[in-house]
């Protein structure tokens, strides 16, 4: 079973969000979802600065053999982009949670927002998946 | 060992080069170039040596079982390259005058299109398209003028089934269309309830192939084409699988209004190793004026290009010329040396050798992806409980088939049988070789139990191993740099 | 049958094996109405003799006249080896490599083809082919569309010297995408794009201007000043070549300060045969910035499981096979067979015989023009650097001209006025190293001839 820790908001898309201190969100893909696309080979970050509703497509990330799309979980703007994983895909691998994050957001005031799960809900819905 | 480095300064081939003293001073310094390509230097021997050579490392039709599904891999027959190749056709200039200098070349065009009409069941044929993908471009591109001609600009969606070939949402985002999928039923067919749901005033059209690739005949074609029809949209077939009912029904009669050919599959032109390919288009009544251009006319017993000015509305030309001639001529004699009933056979001992193939592998123990249906001139296994129990996937079975002399079937397509693999024998192949491939299957699946490092590590014996495709990637080397 | 081994006993044994009575039956999930009553009207199969003897009467039909029309597709001596070698049946039946470590000979050779042209072209990388010229021109449009972000327009600036087939091409290809052609002018006096005629457009928004070299005309552009400026508008350039040409004429790569972002052209002179228009193959180099932006196939070198040098299709993800809606483009094959012949064809010739080729070319042409001033009533209709082609004027109406030399095997050219009404009655004529000085003497002899008749039966 695959890696899910505590304390992560997670999306039914296979995306992770970290609630930082300063007001910003951290967002990645979860250990399933890199597992599942195999080696990384690519990432496209957003610009920062763009503005971004939930469900947007934002980031693509590639494999050998999948193209996959990443989406905003919340409504914000893009404040910051891991230039680490632009340059070394491989750390979405080895650190999904930590060095393979994609992307920090600011949440807009009452914006939409997908529905975040915490983590026991998320591993239920990858039983229910297997 | 690269060519390049077979090269050395100095060495040359002056009786391939052209003869003289060729002045070139009144080329302007300014447009010369400074500096000679790295091309190699070697002599006609060490040419001929290298490339002889690499040929010797690829498996081919002509020395491997080649069940590649989707691919219709038959045998590419000798008399088809010989005969398209004479002097005649292969020294004729595209822009020769057709009166004096073509009526040959144009009377087996003009009769391949007749002959294509008669296949398909469609009303006409453009031979113009260079590929199957060019062929579904121009089919969609069909689609799209004809709703436009009718100021029905509102339809933005092409509809695709799930399983439907990467080509086709590609090709309908290339003409400017969103690509809105429909799902398959357990069964293999495309969800009609679904499909009830989705088509409407925004469906230009459906984009189907059938059989499907799921390798079963699409059983509700005629409630699918009543759907779509009555919403205003128009079928689009995707010849991908023609092999399989090749003289027992056509695309036109199932109320098709585009399709594309795939001459490479199914009129047994070569691959060559990646093209070129030919994907003629043939329309009902309803796309006729959109035809790409030129299309081959006959007035009087001579023969003459339809251009602009038969074809006002055409969506226009596809190639600089028209298309690959030299491919179009091998179909042309292909389907002159089978005749009507050597067409009719083809459908019909590509399906033997399927169902047999499919019986044979499920009697050795795998699992067919659908057990209950007929399959068409392919069928799905999946490879899933065998990799779940070795941990040997369907990329190490087919890896390993390697060993054993087959080229492996199509991996991982369709998307939506896990671990599946699509196996297409073709009725070029013997009652033998198919006895060979069931036993060379159930030999590996016995190694993955026993031994399934085997099967990750292989191929043992080809040129390389398992090739780190991560790396090609990550540290992309596309040129040689010395 | 044909093509089909089985015998009766197999056929037997098979349906036994499947349970079924007889072959008919397999199809039994096709609705019975759809099923066809009676076989097609097709004409009765032949033998391979039969039909053999009826290609070869229709392939004299078409006879092998002298011709020196060029206009997109150059007759060249190939050499034997090149056929011998790409017709093997491990190059002429193999299929898309998909399965690297059974395809290595088609890989590696598709890998020192992208090597040759990306060093041809002066271009960091090279696809592994397309179609033909004509489409890899309307790929290289998309493309640049793609790659221009500083672009907000999907405008395209289109010379009228390029190829009128391939400008109807790329139209054909692009405008569902919303892509618009701006048509450039030239010169009719000098026959080309002339740079300063750019400045008007100097406030608007292109993502990239094509650049013909040589273009349709013969007539060399001024590469140097016409990439500069895309440069400085922030405007991609992509440069249209001959690859014969290339053997002389300057890399595009090296065009201006700083080269040309996309290359491509018809790779046909290089081993292809006319073969009334194909199958050729299209070729397309940029820098390596813009690679995964490319359409088609790459083939990349890795290493195997033991650290051996080997050879795959890379950058699969930017394909219709993966990326399926998202793809760069349908295309799923490249032109294999007609890049084998090209490869071995530059292999064998090497970079002195290629420029030989070149020269030869174009010696050959220059020749031609100055043995014109024998002939009353031709002119040069432009005083311009050309290579291998040139456009002349004549006295007389083209096209009865045209005719009743090709009822004397000779193709004289190519009649551009439904093209380039404006140049009045101008041929296109082409010169390759297949002309011999006795072939120019024939031209200029019987051209001669024909010209006077008509001017007499005018009178």
């Amino acid at each position: 079973m695959s890696n899910i820790p505590e304390g992560l908001q997670y999306t039914k898309s296979h995306e992770w969000v970290e609630q930082n201190e300063d007001g910003t969100v951290s967002v990645g893909i979860t250990d399933h979802a890199q597992d599942l696309l195999g080696d990384m080979v690519f990432v496209e970050p957003p610009e920062p600065g763009q503005q971004l509703a939930a469900g947007d497509e934002c980031v693509v990330v590639e494999s050998v053999k999948a193209a996959s799309d990443v989406y905003s979980p919340l409504r914000g703007e893009v404040v910051d982009i891991n230039e680490a994983v632009v340059e070394g895909p491989e750390l979405i691998n080895q650190d999904p949670y930590g060095e393979g994050w994609l992307f920090r957001l600011r949440p807009e005031k009452n914006g939409e927002q997908e529905e975040l799960m915490s983590a026991g809900a998320y591993r239920e819905l990858l039983e229910s998946e297997a | 060992m690269l060519i390049f480095e077979h090269s050395r300064s100095g060495r040359t081939n002056p009786v391939q080069a052209p003869r003289g003293e060729a002045a070139k001073s009144d080329i302007p310094q300014r447009f010369r170039r400074r500096h000679r390509p790295l091309l190699p230097e070697v002599s006609e021997m060490q040419a001929v040596r290298h490339y002889t050579r690499l040929s010797r490392q690829n498996y081919a039709i002509d020395t491997h079982f080649y069940p590649l599904g989707s691919c219709t891999m038959k045998y590419n027959p000798r008399g088809c390259n010989t005969l398209a190749s004479l002097p005649g056709f292969l020294g004729r200039h595209p822009l020769a005058p057709t009166p004096t200098h073509g009526q040959g070349v144009l009377a087996c065009l003009f009769e391949l299109q007749e002959m294509l009409k008669q296949v398909t069941g469609m009303q006409e044929v453009s031979l113009t398209p260079m590929a199957g993908a060019q062929g579904e471009f121009a089919g969609v591109a069909m689609i799209r003028a004809y709703h436009e001609s009718r100021g029905d600009e509102e339809r933005a969606e092409l509809l695709v089934p799930d399983a439907a070939h990467g080509t086709n949402p590609a090709t309908a985002i290339m003409c400017g269309y969103k690509v809105r999928e429909i799902p398959t039923d357990a069964a293999g067919d495309v969800d009609i309830e679904a499909l009830r749901q989705v088509a409407g005033p925004q469906t230009a059209g459906i984009m189907l192939t059938n059989p499907s690739t799921l390798g079963v005949f699409e059983r509700r074609i005629h409630e699918i084409a009543d759907i779509i029809h009555s919403a205003g949209g128009l079928l689009y077939y995707d010849g991908a699988n023609l092999n399989a009912i090749l003289g027992k029904v056509r695309p036109g009669d199932m109320g098709f209004d585009v399709i594309h050919l795939n001459l490479h599959k199914t009129f047994a032109t070569p691959h060559g190793g990646g093209g070129p390919g030919s994907g003629p288009v043939g329309v009902g009544k309803r796309l006729l004026p959109f035809l790409p251009i030129p299309v081959v006319g006959r007035k009087g017993g001579s023969y003459y290009w339809l251009t602009e000015q038969e074809y006002p509305q055409s969506i226009g030309r596809l190639s600089a010329h028209m298309g690959n001639i030299g491919i179009l001529l091998r179909a042309y004699i292909y389907i002159r040396m089978l005749g009507a009933e050597g067409i009719e056979r083809i459908a019909e001992f590509a399906t033997l050798n399927a169902n047999y193939l499919m019986k044979r592998l499920a009697q050795n123990g795998f699992e067919m992806a659908f057990p209950e249906r007929r399959a068409s001139h392919e069928f799905i296994l999946t490879l899933k409980n065998e990799a779940k129990q070795t941990g040997a996937n369907a990329m190490d079975f087919a890896k390993r088939l390697l060993d054993y002399g087959y080229h492996a079937p199509t991996t991982y397509f369709p998307l939506l049988v896990p671990e599946c693999f699509l196996i297409e024998p073709t009725e070029t192949e013997d009652k033998a070789t198919l006895d060979g491939f069931a036993e060379a299957m159930s030999a590996i699946l016995q190694e993955a139990r026993t031994n399934p490092e085997l099967l990750k590590q292989a191929p043992h014996s080809l040129p390389v191993k398992r090739l780190d495709d991560v790396k090609a990637v990550r540290k992309l080397d596309v040129v040689w740099r010395g | 049958m044909p093509f089909i081994p089985h015998t009766a006993d197999e056929v037997r044994e098979m349906l036994a094996l499947i349970g079924a009575q007889n072959i008919d039956e397999l199809f039994s999930e096709i609705p019975l109405e759809l099923r066809l009553r009676e076989s097609g009207k097709l004409p009765p199969a032949l033998t391979e003799m039969e039909v053999g003897r009826l290609m070869q009467e229709r392939a004299l039909q078409d006879s092998q006249p002298l011709c020196f029309i060029g206009a997109g597709a150059y007759e060249h001596h190939i050499p034997a080896a090149v056929w011998e070698i790409a017709a093997r049946g491990e190059f002429y039946s193999a299929y898309t490599p998909y399965q690297a470590e059974a395809s290595q000979g088609t890989l590696q050779l598709l890998y020192e083809f992208q090597t040759m042209m990306a060093s041809l072209t002066g271009m960091d990388v090279s696809n592994a082919s397309l179609y033909d010229g004509a489409s890899a021109l309307a790929e290289a449009v998309l493309m640049a569309v793609r790659v221009n972000h500083k672009s907000k327009s999907r405008r395209v600036l289109m010379p009228m010297t390029v190829h009128p087939v391939y400008r109807q091409v790329v139209r054909t290809i692009v405008h569902n995408q919303g892509i618009e052609l701006v048509e450039l002018p030239y010169c009719t006096e000098c026959g080309n794009t002339v740079p300063d005629s750019l400045h008007r457009f100097a406030d608007e928004d292109f993502a990239a201007l094509i650049i013909p070299q040589p273009n349709f005309f013969g007539i060399l552009e001024e590469v140097d000043l016409l990439t500069d400026w895309a440069y400085a508008n922030g405007i991609l350039a992509i440069g249209l070549v001959n690859p014969t040409a290339l053997a002389l004429l300057s890399p595009p790569d090296e065009w201006g300060g700083q080269g040309v972002d996309i290359a491509c052209g018809e790779g046909q002179p290089f081993g292809a045969p006319l073969s009334s228009g194909g199958p050729y193959f299209g070729f397309l180099c940029c820098r390596e910035s813009h690679v995964r932006q490319m359409p088609g196939r790459i083939i990349g070198r890795t290493t195997d499981t033991d650290g051996k040098a080997g050879y795959t299709l890379t950058l699969q993800a930017r394909e219709q096979h993966i990326r399926r809606s998202r793809a760069t483009s349908n295309i799923c094959t490249n032109q294999g067979l007609m890049t084998t012949a090209a490869t071995i064809y530059m292999a064998l010739l090497g970079p002195a015989g290629l420029e030989q080729v070149a020269a030869c070319c174009h010696a050959a042409t220059r020749k031609l023009v100055e043995n014109l001033g024998a002939i009353e009533g031709v002119e040069m209709q432009f005083d311009r650097p050309f290579f291998h082609e040139v456009v002349l004027v004549l006295d007389v109406p083209v096209q009865p001209l045209l005719d009743r030399l090709a009822q004397q095997q000779l193709l004289a050219g190519y009649h551009l006025g439904a093209d380039y009404p404006e140049l009045g009655n101008a041929l296109l004529v082409c010169c390759t190293e297949t002309k011999s000085d006795d072939d120019l003497q024939q031209f200029i002899t019987l051209l001669s001839e024909a010209m006077a008749d008509l001017r007499r039966s005018r009178c």
